[in-house]
């Protein structure tokens, strides 16, 4: 059974200037034991799609749509239901994690909390072994269950955070941004964690990141969003290697590959900036920045299309051979 | 329009958004309103009352005679009206309040940036100088300054600035070293930018918000300050003030006469205005922190 | 044209001391050269002493051995000649949001270098020319505009705006695009290159990015606690790197798909406690798998002393491996 299923999903803030609309009907899905990356720049809404499944977005937004987790719907839950589905069926480790940690805490404490509130042991000290068993099964060696945050680098932190997200044994982990602003040999070793325990716990993984490289590596299929859509999405080497959507090309573009002559002196990047939810154009969302708008993108909004099996994009230069 | 014109605009514009925020803290605006009626009775005393009125020798009425028709606060121990005593002594609070103020936000700010600005020894002599005269009872030296300089208004106005700027020091010291680590800081510094230039254009208006704010708050600390030299006999022996009323009215044993008239209204007047500062300080805090911006 | 190198740093060293009492030798011997039109990036993890040897030779730190030397000439560090020393050396910061003040408008941030300069001629006309060079047009626009007005890589313009306003020689850009949206981060490169281009600006890009070197940068210098471990043309460097920890560096960079990652275990060490010998030996792949043993380097490895890489434009590495193989044993 599919692990993770967003049908149609919506959520719209209520601001102070009016309704923002953060993600306009995003469906995705992920199998067990599969790794699923959504890519995105500021204002994508890719954070916005974390939170939602686990139904922690403010009380300000309104949330449409379905989240199927198990075939159960998160949105719909009672609020008992989802206290135990939160972190024992699905967990995140959040962007900033780096600042998440309690300064005045001990690692071991705080690992252990989780495992105390889910009743996963039943005393302090059973919660505090297992804290040190999850620490090693994030590399990292137990006695750092005895210091203190700033004691730690910020590989180790990232680490921490991600003890902390197994500590229920939960089926699907999240990870919103997991190596941003860590080093690029620390960031490869948090990459090859996550993906060791995809494969040896079973779990389902989504990567939320802005560099379409390190999902690339990672990930099976990779969603790239703009503007609160997916705008394309597919196994991830097709994706990557024959991308259908400008953008994606456009943000493929911005990280070259090294050794590529082509990327010499001619670095790529889109005029403009992401465009801000609560302020979008007609049409296409993309069309002022796109290198290959043509008049009805001004006017036509266009939804995913197939592009080749299992890849589809949002933009008209797709052939509609099959409507989905 | 001319850059100047529409920078001056941008200023209006903001001062409309401070009043507007400004606006909905209720107790703020109560403060300002009782403040408001102070400064009116301040500025309007002449009309109101002779100045021959506060003259002991001019004095009309009884001896400390309660309210009636002629005298609606009664009268001190020389015949004097007390409602305009009272209303006279609006001007020495408030005068000794705000000049004394004035002084202790220029040593304050002054000395507040310098310390948070300048690393090593100057700095550390400044911070050491602001923490000694913190930890000096106010009470104690503004005694001792006041009977070394002789008690006159504009002595006073000297010693209750001179004591209560570590305050403000330490409050601009404490902005100044964030606002100092922030990067635009090093991007002046890169620019060429030497240390006037960082404290001038720099970290003075990213501290003068908060310096502002606390500056209500002093205002009633240094009306607290004016009433208390006074009513310990260190003001100025010719001015009427709240302070030397309630001295007087002790002194001359109103309390044991039950003369409530004579020592009520300067008491609550000082409360009054101490508390309306506060209010509007308290508020201004809110409107301008930082945090929400 | 001068044919000295514009910006130079000789034996460089600045240390710190830490909290604990200890000196951590953030710069610990570097030879590096910046020539008049010429890009080179500065690539090494967190810790390396990137950030500091930019800083210093930006005059910020003193540094405790070796000279920074401006068109040939020693740097001082008196007042007017730091000051002097400004106008021909500039900075571009990581985070445009922190590096204007958010109460001075676009205008006052650009005008800034000139008023403390007290640049004689038409302010205006020089703000309008530095925001025209950075694509902001028409640049009467974005005078009165506050920097939380504008989007990321338009902060970062006009940062750029601010530094070139001095007609500086040197630009030192600290992680000029990380905290920019991708999408955005190829026009700021574009911008660096298209001043060098025009106006022969050199640039001194500090960043962990190895992409971003091979999309700018004519040459690279790779850190690694304090030394300059491998230099050279980008090419070269990028497609045949001789250093081991350069190899590792690119193995994991995921842009780069034709190699085998080679994931170093640990962290990095701490500039405090420099290990005896390379000081990249603890981690060294090369060494832990016998490949040194082999070349018999590896007790030079553990013990010997690398001399500091002396600064030219060739592909050079300190690494006793990579010497033997050149051939090229020092002493």
């Amino acid at each position: 059974m599919t692990l993770l299923q967003l049908d149609d999903v919506s959520v719209t803030y209520r601001t102070a200037d009016g309704p923002v609309p953060a993600v306009r009907g995003v469906s995705l899905d992920l199998e067990a034991g599969s790794t699923l990356g959504v890519a995105g720049e500021s204002g994508s809404g890719k954070s916005t799609v974390a939170a939602t499944v686990l139904r922690l977005n403010p009380a300000s937004s309104t949330v449409t749509g379905r989240v199927l987790l198990d075939g159960e719907d998160v949105l719909k839950m009672s609020f008992g239901q989802l206290r135990a589905v939160r972190w024992a069926e699905a967990s995140i480790v959040f962007q900033g994690a780096l600042h998440s940690l309690n300064p005045l805490q001990k690692i071991g404490r705080q690992v252990a909390e989780p495992v105390l509130l889910h009743g996963q042991a039943d005393t302090r000290r059973g919660a505090e072994a297992m804290a040190r068993e999850l620490l090693g099964q994030v590399g990292l060696p137990p006695r750092l269950a005895s210091s203190y945050p700033h004691q730690l680098s910020g590989g180790q932190k990232q680490r921490v955070m991600i003890a902390m997200a197994l500590a229920c044994g939960p089926r699907l982990i999240i990870a919103d941004e997991p190596t941003t602003a860590l080093d690029v040999m620390v960031q490869a070793q948090v990459l090859d964690l996550l993906t060791g325990l995809v494969r040896d716990l079973g779990v389902g993984l989504v990567v939320i990141s802005h560099d379409l490289s390190v999902l690339g590596t990672t990930c099976d299929r990779l969603a790239v969003m703009y503007a609160g859509r997916v705008v394309e999405e597919g196994p991830s080497a097709d994706v990557l290697a024959r991308a259908r959507h400008p953008y994606t090309r456009a943000l493929s573009a911005a990280y070259p590959t090294i050794g590529d002559p082509a990327a010499r002196f001619s670095p790529r990047g889109l005029p403009g900036d992401p465009p801000w939810p609560g302020d979008l154009p007609a049409g296409c969302p993309f069309h002022p920045r796109c290198p290959e708008a043509v008049d009805v993108c001004r006017t036509e909004d266009v939804r995913l299309r197939l592009a080749a099996p299992g890849h589809r994009a949002a933009c008209v230069h797709v052939a509609a051979e099959v409507a989905t | 329009m001319s850059a100047r014109a529409v920078r001056r605009a941008r200023q209006r514009a903001a001062l409309g958004r401070f009043w507007s925020s400004f606006r909905r803290e209720r107790a703020g605006l109560v403060g300002l309103a009782v403040l408001a009626v102070f400064v009116l009775l301040a500025l309007t005393a002449p009309l109101l009352f002779s100045p021959d009125q506060l003259k002991v020798t001019e004095a009309t009425g009884d001896v400390l005679a309660p309210p009636t028709a002629g005298f609606p606060l009664g009268t001190d121990e020389s015949g004097r009206s007390v409602l305009a005593l009272v209303v006279w002594g609006t001007r020495v609070s408030l005068l000794v309040g705000v000049a004394a103020t004035v002084i202790s936000m220029a040593i304050g700010t002054f000395v507040g940036i310098s310390s948070g600005h300048y690393r090593g020894v100057p700095g550390s002599v400044l911070e050491r100088l602001t923490d000694w005269f913190l930890v000096i009872p106010f009470l104690p030296l503004a005694i001792a300054l006041a009977t070394v300089l002789g008690s006159s208004l504009l002595n006073v106005i000297v010693v209750i600035g001179v004591t209560s700027w570590p305050g403000t020091a330490r409050l601009v010291r404490a902005q100044t070293l964030s606002v100092e680590a922030r990067p635009y800081l090093e991007r002046a510094r890169v620019l060429g930018g030497g240390h006037w230039h960082q404290m001038s254009r720099h970290v003075l208006p990213n501290v003068m918000p908060l310096v502002l704010a606390n500056t209500t708050l002093t205002v009633a600390i240094a009306i607290l300050s004016e009433t208390t030299l006074s009513f310990l006999g260190l003001g100025d022996p010719f001015r009427v003030s709240w302070g030397s009323m309630l001295d007087s009215a002790f002194s001359t044993g109103a309390i044991s006469a039950g003369a409530w008239w004579y020592l009520l209204p300067p008491g609550l007047c000082v409360v009054a205005v101490v508390l309306a500062f506060t209010l509007v300080g308290r508020a201004m805090e809110n409107v301008l922190d930082p945090r929400e911006r | 044209m001068n044919s000295r190198p514009v910006l130079e740093a000789a034996g460089l060293s600045t240390s710190f001391r830490t909290r604990g009492g200890k000196v951590a030798r953030a710069v610990d011997g570097v030879d590096l050269e910046l020539a008049h039109g010429e890009i080179v990036a500065l690539v090494g993890e967190s810790g390396c002493g990137k950030t500091t040897l930019a800083r210093t030779l930006l005059g910020l730190e003193r540094p405790s051995g070796g000279q920074v030397l401006v068109g040939g000439v020693p740097l001082r560090y008196d007042g007017r000649a730091l000051k002097a020393f400004r106008r021909r050396v500039q900075l571009v910061l990581q985070d445009p949001t922190g590096s204007l003040n958010p109460r001075h408008t676009v205008y006052e941030a650009v005008a800034e270098g000139l008023r403390v300069h007290g640049v004689a001629g038409d302010e205006q006309q020089r703000v309008v020319d530095a925001l025209s060079r950075v694509g902001m047009r028409p640049a009467e626009r974005y005078f009165l505009r506050y920097p939380h007005e504008l989007s990321g890589g338009q902060r970062q313009r006009v940062v750029i705006a601010g530094a070139l306003v001095l007609e500086p020689e040197v630009l030192v850009a600290d992680e000029p695009v990380s905290s920019l949206d991708a999408s955005v981060r190829g026009e700021i490169l574009a911008l660096l290159l298209q001043l060098r281009d025009e106006l022969g600006l050199s640039v001194l890009v500090v960043t962990h990015d190895l992409g971003l070197a091979w999309n700018i940068a004519d040459r690279i210098a790779v850190m690694y606690l304090g030394r300059i471990v491998e230099s050279g043309p980008t090419e070269q460097v990028l497609s045949d790197p001789s250093h081991p920890y350069t190899r590792a560096l690119l193995s994991v960079v995921p842009e780069s798909h034709n190699m085998e990652p080679v994931v170093l275990a640990g962290e990095p060490p701490d500039p405090t406690r420099m290990p005896a010998g390379c000081r990249f030996h603890p981690r060294c792949p090369q060494l832990a798998s016998g490949e040194a043993e082999a070349a018999g380097v590896a007790d030079d490895c553990r013990t010997g002393s690398l001399p500091v890489l002396p600064a030219s434009k060739e592909h050079a590495a300190a690494c006793f491996l990579s010497m033997a193989r050149h051939g090229m044993l020092t002493d």
